[in-house]
């Protein structure tokens, strides 16, 4: 009973703070729309069980990409006021793709019978360790060098949004090393004849 | 009534089916169709949960982390593009956004 209750909250606001999301005109309260969504979900993961991956999702989407989002909402001065009128044109064939691809998803999902003997099939030993210890074990054993290459995609991103977003400065004072290796002892060093008592002249 | 695999596939699918409305409707600025994407790929990670804890099997929550690595790294690439793209045009409305648009 409580289960139930739980599940229709979390989903009911999930999916009610999507369509807000993707609806208000206001960029900012739509990033603090998909934050509560994002919160949800976390919810929905950890009642199916999978309570590392809950915690993942609050770091990654809450603490990282919509932080992310947020900067670029607040840096980006745009003007959300503009009109809505172009709307109209898509309206009729945008609404008849979304109903039939609700309808058809929800049909497949409402009328998904698995197989008992496929889930035997693929069912792993009953795990007498926690979420996060097994998923561990899957994760650096079996899924080694996905687990690899999904680090090196990270870096890529990285790389390329730095790379992206540089801006190239006149007035920055950067490093030519043709420059430096160009350079001759006559450049740098003078040999004066210093006089008793006389000094330097410049 | 308890809670079954089918109950999570539909909110899944109701949840995707908004992320594409917020891609299909919106003709304000790119952000917000960023932000639809992500929807989606929250929709695939829920299916993906689903499926692994109700035929306990551990892959598909392995699969949830790459998904999630990817999602990560797009959204950080196209908001990189998202402010160099401001910093030349001005606005990123998708409507003006036809530069490459035969006779525009």
């Amino acid at each position: 009973m409580m289960t139930s209750v739980l599940f229709y909250l979390f989903a009911a606001v999930l999916i009610f703070s999507a369509i807000m999301a993707v609806s208000v005109r206001n960029p900012v309260y739509a990033v603090l729309f998909l934050v509560l969504a994002f919160f949800n979900a976390s919810g929905l993961f950890l009642m199916m069980g999978a309570e590392f991956l809950a915690l993942i999702l609050l770091i990654v989407y809450v603490g990282a990409v919509a932080v992310l989002f947020l900067f670029v909402v607040m840096m980006l001065d745009v003007s959300y006021t503009s009109a809505r009128q172009q709307l109209r044109r898509y309206m009729p064939v945008g609404a008849a793709i979304v109903f039939a691809l609700t309808a058809q998803l929800v049909l497949v999902a409402g009328t998904w019978i698995v197989n008992p003997a496929a889930v035997k099939a693929v069912e792993t030993p009953v795990e007498t360790v926690e979420n996060t210890r097994a998923l561990g074990r899957v994760l650096f054993t079996d899924f080694g060098y996905p687990f690899q290459v999904s680090g090196l995609v990270l870096l890529v991103a990285m790389i390329g949004a730095i790379v992206l977003t540089m801006r190239d400065r006149k007035d920055s004072k950067r490093q030519k090393a043709g420059r430096q290796v160009d350079v001759q002892v006559s450049d740098v060093v003078e040999v004066m004849h210093v006089s008793s008592n006389r000094g330097v002249e410049l | 009534m308890t809670v079954g695999l089918s109950h999570f596939l539909i909110v899944a699918a109701i949840l995707f089916a908004v992320g594409v409305a917020g891609i299909l409707f919106n003709r304000r600025n790119v952000i917000v169709v960023l932000m639809a994407i992500e929807i989606i790929l929250l929709a695939v990670n829920i299916n993906f949960v689903a499926f692994s804890v109700y035929q306990h099997n551990l892959i598909g929550q392995a699969f949830t982390f790459m998904v999630l690595t990817v999602a990560a790294a797009e959204a950080a690439v196209g908001l990189a593009i998202l402010v160099v793209y401001f910093r030349n045009r001005g606005d990123i409305e998708i409507e003006r956004a036809n530069l490459m648009r035969d006779g525009a």
